[in-house]
Order: C-alpha cells, then sequence, then structure tokens
C-alpha cells in the first residue's frame, strides 16, 4: 500500500492511496437509508464512516405529546418488519406501569402473534441475505408465507403492516374461527417451505464461502457494543430476555435458545434459522394451550381494565359510567400515574426496551426508546474492517438493520 | 360465517376463450396495418414497459417487497426490472418517509432521471407527511419534485400501490409527445427550481 | 450469593459515601444519582467490581427538566448485570447553563452513539467524547429539539392550518 510509484501527480491532486467509495444513502443494498463513506484500497475496506438520520421522524419528541392509546401506532414504524412485537411492548410496559394482570389465554394469544411476528422478521433477513448474495429464488418461496402471516394479523386486527394489534389488557377482538384456521395452515405448510428454503441456502458451497468468516465479532466485543438479540447470540452470549425476565408467560413454554460461535454472517443466518423453528414450536404449544380453554374461558380476550379498555358500544349507548369511560379513553384525558419504568421484550433484532416516565399527566413527560438496531450499527466499521466491499454488502443485510428502527 | 354486505354480485369480467384483449387506441385498421397517432404508439410502448426505481425509505419499501413478490406480482406490468440506476428508469416510486435530511437526496435523484419520468408518491408519508407532523419530516415530496400520482395509506396495500401505478400508465399512454418541451412543462419544473 | 438491590446500594454507599443519593426501587430496577463529576467513577466501580459486575450498558438517554434549577438536563444509564439478571438505573443531573458531562464512550463502545444521540437532542457536552456531531438531525440544526420549550412541529410549513389541529 505503501509503494512508491515513479508517477508525477499533477498540482492540486489529491494524493491519496484508498479511494473514497460512497455507498448509499439510495443503493439497492442498504436496507433502508444509510450511507457510509467508504475508504478502500483496491476491493479491501479500510475505514468507513457512516452517517444516520436519514428517516429521523422525532417518535420521542411526538410522544410527548400524544395519550398512551396513540403511542401504539408509532411503536409500529420502529421495526416494521414485526411491529406487532413492538405494539406488544409498548402495551407489556404501559400494563407494567399501571399494574394491570392479563388473563392467561390473553397471554398465550400474545405469544402466539409475537412469535409470528419474529418469524416474519427473520424471513425477510435470512431470505434478503441471499438476495444480496445473488440468490433470488428463495426470497420469492418464504414470501408467501409472509402473505399468509399478513391474512392472519388482518383477522385480528385488520391491518397487514403497521398493526396497532392489541390494546392495553389484552385484544380489540376475540380471534376468529378464521383466524385460527389459517394459523392452522400456517403451522401445517410452512415447515416443508422453511425446509426448502434451509435446503438452497445452509449447505450451499457458494453461500457458505461468501459467509463464513466475514462480519465476524467477538462475545467481548459484542456485549461492549451493546448488540443484543440474534446478533449477540450468534456472537456466543446466550441473552435473550424472553428467557431472562419473562414476560406474557414466556415462562410455561419450552424452547432453546440458539448460540452460535464465531458472530460471523454464517452464525447470524443460522442463529436466525434455528429460531424460526424454535418459534414454530411455541406456536404449536400456544396453540394447543388456548385450544385447552373451553367455555366461557374461550371467550376472553382482554383484561378488566375499564379505564384503558374501550367499554362494549351496547353499554356505551346505554350505561353512564360506560359513556364517561369511553370518553375519557377516546380523549386521553386519563391521568397517568407518576414514575418511572424501563421494560424490555425481546423483538426480532434483540432488546426493545421502553424507557417512561410519567409526571402525572395525560402524556409519557419522557418515552425513550431503546432501539437494537442503532446501538449495534456503531460496530460496523469494526465488522468490515479488512474485508471486501461485497462483504460488507452481505455483512449490513446479515446483521439485519431496520432504518425506521435505526432512526426513530 | 361473516356478513357480506360488498360485491355480492361482483362484475363478471370480459373473458371469451380465456383471452381478454387489450383495448386498441383509436385509428384507422387496415389489411395487415392500423394507422394511429404516433402518441398513442409511443404511449403504448411506454406504459406497458416502465422501469421503476424503488426509492423506499421505510414501511412501504417492505409493502413493495410484498407487491415485488409473487403473491402481488408488478413484473406482470411490464416492470420485470426494477432498476436503482437513475439514468435508466423512468418512474421514480418514492416510497416510505423523505426526512428534511434526504430531501436532497430525492431531489438529487430526480434530477438524475432522463426525460420522460414520471414520479408516484406511495404512501401517506410521502404524499403529505403522514402521521409525522414533526421539524424532521418533509410535509409530502412535492415541496422538493413533482408529483404525477399519490398513492394514499399507512402502508397502502399492494393493491393499492398497483392502482396508483395502472394510474400512472394512463397517464402515459395518454400523454402528448411535446409535452416535455412545453412552456407548462418548463413553468413546472422551474418552480421547483429544477433546469 | 444473589446479588440483591440492597446489597448494591451498601456496597455503592461504602465507596461513595455521601455522594451517591436518592436511592429508590420502582418496578424492580433500583435507581440512584450521583454529582455529574462521579459519573465515570461510578461507572468503572460498578464495571470492574467482581461481585456488582455491571458490564452491559442497556440504555442512555437524556431527559430535560426545565423546572429543576441547576439540573435541568439529566444523563440516565440503564446497566445490566447478565449473569446475575440485575438491573441498575443511575442517573447525573447537569445545569443547562453548563451542560459538560464526562463520556462513558471509552468504557462502553455503545455509549459512542448513544451520546451523540442525547447531544443532538439536548445539547449535553460530553466531555472527551471522540466525534460529538449531531446524529439524527440535520447538521445545521441549531437548536437541540427535544427540549421541552421547543414545540414538536416544523414553524415554517404552510400547507397545514393549526386551527384544524386543535393549536391555533
Amino acid at each position: 500500500m505503501e509503494a512508491n510509484h515513479n508517477i508525477t501527480l499533477p498540482e492540486g491532486s489529491i494524493e491519496k492511496q484508498t479511494t473514497t467509495l460512497n455507498f448509499g444513502p439510495t443503493h439497492p443494498a442498504t436496507h433502508g437509508v444509510f450511507q457510509n463513506i467508504m475508504e478502500v484500497d483496491g476491493e479491501r475496506v479500510v475505514s468507513t464512516v457512516q452517517t444516520v438520520g436519514y428517516i429521523h421522524r422525532a417518535f420521542e419528541k411526538l410522544a410527548e405529546r400524544r395519550p398512551l392509546y396513540q403511542i401504539t401506532p408509532i411503536t409500529d414504524r420502529l421495526n416494521y418488519c414485526s411491529s406487532p412485537i413492538n405494539n406488544m411492548g409498548w402495551h407489556l410496559t404501559c400494563e407494567k406501569f399501571l399494574n394491570i394482570q392479563t388473563p392467561k389465554r390473553v397471554d398465550y394469544l400474545r405469544v402466539i402473534i409475537m412469535e409470528l411476528s419474529r418469524i416474519s422478521d427473520h424471513l425477510i433477513c435470512n431470505s434478503i441475505v441471499g438476495v444480496d448474495t445473488g440468490a433470488y429464488t428463495g426470497f420469492l418461496y418464504v414470501m408467501q408465507y409472509r402473505e399468509l402471516i399478513y391474512e392472519i394479523y388482518e383477522e385480528v386486527c385488520g391491518s397487514r403492516l403497521t398493526t396497532n394489534i392489541g390494546r392495553i389488557g389484552g385484544f380489540e377482538r376475540n380471534f376468529t374461527n378464521a383466524a385460527f384456521t389459517k394459523l392452522e395452515k400456517f403451522l401445517n405448510e410452512y415447515p416443508k417451505t422453511l425446509r426448502e428454503f434451509e435446503s438452497l441456502f445452509t449447505r450451499n458451497r457458494i453461500f457458505m464461502d461468501r459467509t463464513q468468516g466475514t462480519g465476524g465479532i467477538s462475545a467481548e466485543r459484542a456485549m461492549n457494543y451493546g448488540f443484543t438479540g440474534p446478533n449477540l447470540r450468534a456472537a456466543g452470549v446466550d441473552y435473550d430476555v424472553r428467557v431472562q425476565q419473562p414476560y406474557s408467560s414466556y415462562q410455561d413454554f419450552n424452547f432453546t435458545v440458539p448460540v452460535g460461535t464465531t458472530g460471523d454472517n454464517y452464525d447470524r443466518y443460522l442463529v436466525r434459522n434455528a429460531e424460526m423453528w424454535e418459534s414454530i414450536s411455541i406456536i404449536r404449544q400456544a396453540y394447543e394451550k388456548v385450544q385447552a380453554f373451553k367455555g366461557t374461558d374461550a371467550d376472553v380476550y382482554h383484561a378488566d381494565v375499564p379505564e384503558y379498555y374501550l367499554p362494549k358500544k351496547e353499554d356505551v349507548y346505554t350505561k353512564m359510567e360506560a359513556l364517561i369511560w369511553h370518553f375519557k379513553i377516546i380523549m386521553g384525558e386519563i391521568e397517568l400515574p407518576k414514575g418511572q419504568i424501563y421494560n424490555a421484550v425481546e423483538g426480532g433484532n434483540g432488546e426493545l426496551g421502553f424507557y417512561l416516565i410519567s409526571d402525572g399527566g395525560r402524556t409519557p413527560f419522557r418515552l425513550h426508546f431503546r432501539r437494537p438496531s442503532f446501538i449495534y450499527y456503531q460496530a460496523y466499521p469494526e465488522l468490515i474492517k479488512g474485508g471486501m466491499i461485497s462483504d460488507a454488502v452481505v455483512t449490513m443485510s446479515s446483521l439485519n438493520l431496520i432504518a425506521g428502527e435505526l432512526d426513530a | 360465517m361473516r356478513p357480506v354486505r360488498f360485491n355480492i354480485h361482483p362484475k363478471e369480467a370480459e373473458i371469451s376463450d380465456a383471452i381478454s384483449m387489450g383495448i386498441a387506441p383509436d385509428g384507422i385498421p387496415g389489411d395487415g396495418f392500423f394507422a394511429t397517432q404516433l402518441s398513442s404508439v409511443v404511449g403504448l410502448a411506454r406504459k406497458n414497459s416502465l422501469w421503476p426505481l424503488p426509492f423506499a425509505t421505510s414501511c412501504c419499501g417492505i409493502e413493495f417487497m410484498a407487491t415485488m413478490a409473487s403473491h402481488y406480482d408488478l413484473a406482470r406490468f411490464g416492470s420485470e426490472r426494477v432498476g436503482f440506476s437513475p439514468r435508466q428508469c423512468d418512474l421514480l416510486m418514492v416510497m416510505g418517509t423523505i426526512a428534511k435530511k434526504m430531501a436532497p437526496v430525492l431531489r438529487q435523484v430526480y434530477i438524475q432521471m432522463a426525460e420522460p419520468r414520471w414520479v408516484i408518491a406511495v404512501g401517506a408519508c410521502a404524499s403529505s407527511g403522514g402521521i409525522f407532523d414533526t421539524y424532521s419530516v418533509l410535509q409530502g415530496i412535492d415541496q422538493v419534485i413533482p408529483v404525477d400520482v399519490y398513492v394514499p395509506g399507512c402502508p397502502p396495500r399492494p393493491e393499492a400501490i398497483i392502482d396508483g401505478f395502472m394510474k400512472v400508465q394512463d397517464l402515459v399512454g395518454q400523454e402528448s409527445i411535446r409535452r416535455r418541451n412545453s412552456e407548462k412543462y418548463k413553468a413546472l419544473l422551474n418552480s421547483y427550481g429544477i433546469q | 450469593m444473589a446479588l440483591t438491590n440492597e446489597y448494591i446500594q451498601e456496597q455503592l454507599v461504602a465507596k461513595f459515601g455521601d455522594q451517591v443519593t436518592a436511592f429508590s426501587t420502582t418496578f424492580d430496577i433500583l435507581s440512584f444519582e450521583s454529582p455529574k463529576e462521579m459519573n465515570l467513577k461510578v461507572l468503572q466501580f460498578l464495571y470492574d467490581e467482581p461481585s456488582l459486575g455491571f458490564t452491559f450498558l442497556t440504555d442512555l438517554c437524556g431527559v430535560n427538566y426545565p423546572d429543576n434549577i441547576g439540573g435541568e438536563l439529566v444523563v440516565v444509564y440503564h446497566l445490566h448485570n447478565f449473569t446475575e439478571n440485575v438491573r441498575l438505573r443511575f442517573s447525573v443531573a447537569t445545569s443547562i447553563a453548563q451542560p459538560d458531562v464526562f463520556t462513558a464512550s471509552k468504557l462502553f463502545e455503545s455509549a459512542n452513539w448513544m451520546e451523540r444521540e442525547t447531544f443532538d437532542f439536548y445539547g449535553i457536552n460530553f466531555v472527551g467524547h471522540s466525534n460529538l456531531k449531531r446524529i439524527l438531525n440535520v447538521d445545521e440544526m441549531d437548536y437541540f429539539p427535544l427540549r421541552k420549550e421547543y414545540p414538536l412541529e416544523d414553524q415554517t410549513r404552510i400547507d397545514k392550518d393549526d386551527e384544524m389541529f386543535g393549536r391555533g
């Protein structure tokens, strides 16, 4: 690199041994808008400076203006590939803060939805890693099953992607038979497709050569960088919020947490793949548990919290208290108790934390989202240093950076 | 069984022998020739082979990925090849929130596109800022570039994105050949500060 | 022996005396404060001490309390001990006139961008940070938007009618 060539450069030219390459913000391989200004020596990356904030939407300032229910739509747009997890994380935080206990059936239904969204998030990540290495077919095979997951969400909440699913205390409506039929169809057909997807990638010579040994990080450095979720588990640390601080009755389920060794792209792919199998098993267990509720127990889909859960429309039109609660909830005039809470759930990317400070008003005084993508994207220069540009592309997609979560 | 209130008497599609014919432009048919306006032929060719540039920033981008996938297949409309280079694309599909930091980038991409070019603003955030009425979000991309079609929704369903795309196809099919050189178009671009 | 909040409190008081104050436990998390000059010493102690071992910085954020004269801007650190599964909250306050706080990015790499974000939103100057620039907002922005004195909406927009939004 420091070789002295017999070249006389003209006056005023920048004498540099490395090329500056602008990677982003509009680039087909960046999943969302990030900019990396790379210094490359030939094809090898020497260093990188990142720029983020191209989609900063000021969620935290927005949340100071809105009562609790109006914050759920903005949590949707954090990790939009798995928005039910964000919604339920927020509702779990509110429930913990307001001391609301949810019935078991609600917990199990929530687990079903959260694991479906985890599958949907990991599907996007793994299939896009495939697309970035040049294999487009896997993406098309599994998108069919993402459409089925979207149909299940539609049965419950009415919308596909940014779901705004659930309410504080439970769900807005009971799951219909159509929802359960679609869930059974998913559980029957999806494992075959996942196996087909695996057969395309997991032992594929080209894929393995592209992803093994690139973008690796050690467990100590990963912890220092604040990694959580599949990226940290691929580096060797088995930290999973569902196991450490079980929420929504996760302690009733039997599942393992897959852990990798080197933290490179291949390990991340394998960890996400294994987590999808674990999610399928959790959904099966939850479905059996839900089916075990019979009679009137099977009609329970929310906790009894009149201050936060909208009363039935028949009651609103006939009873006075129900009308008052309806008005107060819709206009957001319920006063929150004073205090502060930090609650975390296991999102698709890791520990999604909500730090809520309330001073007794109708809106939070401060709401801060602990966004996993923002925190582990800092490690990107260290991950790609010394690698090729194409490895930088694959590393970025295997980290599962979601722009909405990064910039909030 | 959910009670169905809409579309209980659906319109039958006019398909004979499982082939439905496209609508030909007005013209004089003959034995081995078809005389019509040049702009109709050019419009017909252009509208069935639009190459989009997906400028996907956030959630609407995921719905676009669902539109490109096999269930809602956008490739049937001729956009098999989505390009990421503005020099080679006709249709700029802006999907997702555009923050003020991103606006100059968007403008630069639009300027790099060659005429004729169309812009479709997908989603509420691209159309008007969406639910983010904040200090950092551009309240609609028509503050920086001229837009042809707006698709509302948050995010719009893939069917809505395809509907927007079909409206762009209508615009492309009926566009006059001289439009891009006309005074009105030049005035429009000048009002955005684009030469 | 399991790591309890009382043990953490005892250890901190034993080491720092009356420099650590305002101990409280909300929702199983112990919170405490200290003067801003001590923040690195406290974080280093919590990191190095083998019985405490808070080696993971979960979160770093800022809060603006406009009524708290002399301590308007607060930096809150959330720490986590993986092996014992204990969380901890530590906050330091600084005045808005001179918002200097020592940076934790030498100890925790994850604090780097989180401090840049806190600087971007609140204007807290992290002394010793390698690259304290705005991260999420445009570089030319001249105010710190998440302070309570500034509004949410962009005041220069002309196409939204504030009367219709109840803010006119």
